[in-house]
């Protein structure tokens, strides 16, 4: 066994053109797939706090099932599954980001859940003590609050959502590590090329973790 | 008392008829009646517990009740939340002052005292603002408009609290221990200004433990005990001359120290 293995710094970087036309994939399925996920959230994360039962049961019920199965089962599901139920095939493209918008929607629901949840009975006491609508109080004094709450967990399910997009490769859609593994397919530098892979991850995801401390800060004025 | 004698055949602004609450088990409010008159100053006291601020907050319905009914200002609020428009109208009518202040911490000082006027009321920005900058000099704050209520004490918060109640420009004002959450220096300042809205004629119902405020600016004076509302009187005939054993012992524990 040859314990004297060259990293090979020339194979690494040669293979980093290849591995970025995996990136547009990688951030379409991650932001397409959060930007839906975010509007799922924000709707199911409201009707799970209805005092209506009819309109919090069928929220409990999708945040339970879509955060309680995998994320690879449920891509699986959409694309391999669905296609038989709908009589077409599915754009691999389209499953991914059908696949994270679920996934992630239901963790955003219990974010969004949790931030209004966490804005003082005051708050909502003292607008609607001035005249204000129920609307009218949660638009313009519960929400803005419990956004800026959310913030952080929000950020929290937007790097996981984008390390789930990996997964993806099992579809076929061409994303980072699809690209990886097609190129390692002729070259063979695992190690290298897959700590490029890791690499870009880590680039994509401090990028948001950067752009997120700084809308805190931002968000955190006159808090 | 000159102002009683308007009192006697104006038309109450605030009607309770027997209203009862419960809290599960708890019998919270038992049979309240009690009218109050325009411009009256009815300050209500008691132990904590005793109901005297789910009484209020039932008045512009943050609170429901159970049977009995609630007439403010000609429009009736029903038992069990059944209210309906009434419920709005009232509440753009009343305004209330809260022990923890309650003010909108995203928002700055001007948009706190701006927000329901313009939402509400449909004022124009230029109006509201006008308006906002009048009040808060009234209570000694406009210098702070462009702050954060974070960057505010407790004193000057509170009287944020009272200067936002007042730009919806309301019949009645309702206190829920206005100075409770507040150091002892700061204390003042709220009374102050609240002296000077009584001088001016608001009617207001007041819940608080200052009882030298309650005997310098009530009209009236309610005790509240277990949900029952025991006495009320003028402020030094309930202080210096309690009819009722359990006033007596109230006032003999909170005025001894």
């Amino acid at each position: 066994m040859d314990v004297t293995f060259q990293f090979d710094w020339e194979a690494a970087f040669a293979s980093i053109p290849f591995l970025l036309k995996g990136i547009p994939y990688t951030l379409l399925i991650s932001f397409g797939g959060l930007a839906i996920g975010f509007l799922i959230g924000i709707l199911f994360g409201l009707l799970r706090i209805s005092p209506l039962v009819w309109l919090r049961v069928p929220a409990i019920a999708y945040i339970e099932i879509f955060r309680g199965t995998p994320v690879l089962v449920q891509v699986l599901f959409i694309f391999y599954g669905l296609p038989q139920l709908l009589g077409g095939p599915i754009n691999a493209l389209v499953a991914g980001i059908a696949a994270i918008a679920v996934n992630s929607g239901a963790y955003i629901s219990e974010i969004v859940r949790g931030g209004v949840q966490s804005i003082e009975r005051g708050q909502r006491e003292a607008s609607l003590s001035l005249g204000l609508s129920r609307v009218q109080s949660f638009r313009y004094i519960i929400w803005p609050q419990a956004f800026r709450r959310m913030i952080p967990p929000l950020g929290n399910q937007g790097i996981i959502s984008i390390k789930d997009t990996s997964l993806f490769s099992v579809i076929g859609v061409g994303e980072l590590v699809r690209q990886g593994q097609v190129y390692i397919a002729t070259t063979f530098n695992a190690l290298e090329v897959y700590l490029m892979v890791a690499l870009l991850y880590l680039a994509i995801t401090l990028s948001l973790s950067f752009a997120l401390r700084l809308l805190e800060r931002k968000g955190l004025v006159g808090q | 008392m000159s102002r009683d004698d308007t009192h006697a055949d104006a038309v109450p602004i605030v009607r309770l008829d027997r209203v009862n609450k419960h809290f599960g088990q708890l019998h919270v409010l038992k049979d309240i009646v009690i009218e109050i008159q325009p411009g009256e100053v009815v300050v209500v006291i008691g132990a904590s517990g005793s109901g005297k601020s789910t009484l209020i907050r039932c008045i512009n319905g943050l609170e429901e009740f159970q049977a009995g009914h609630i007439e403010v200002d000609g429009n009736e609020l029903l038992p069990d939340g059944k209210s309906g428009r009434a419920l709005q109208r009232i509440r753009t009518e009343v305004g209330m002052v809260f022990q923890q202040f309650n003010l909108f911490p995203h928002l700055s000082v001007l948009d706190n005292v701006t927000l329901a006027p313009m939402k509400v009321r449909g004022w124009s920005r230029a109006d509201a603002t006008e308006t906002a900058y009048r009040l808060l000099e009234r209570v000694g704050i406009a210098d702070q408009a462009d702050k954060y209520p974070s960057q505010l004490s407790g004193g000057q918060q509170q009287r944020v609290a009272l200067a936002r109640a007042l730009a919806m420009e309301p019949r009645l004002m309702l206190f829920d221990e206005p100075t409770s959450a507040l150091d002892p220096e700061m204390i003042g300042e709220v009374l102050d200004a609240m002296r000077e809205l009584a001088r001016e004629g608001m009617t207001m119902v007041i819940v608080t433990h200052e009882m030298g405020f309650a005997r310098e600016v009530a009209d009236r004076v309610v005790f509240i005990d277990r949900g029952e509302i025991v006495e009320q009187a003028a402020p030094d005939t309930l202080f210096d001359s309690p009819q009722h054993e359990r006033t007596q012992s109230f006032l003999s524990r909170v005025l001894k120290h």
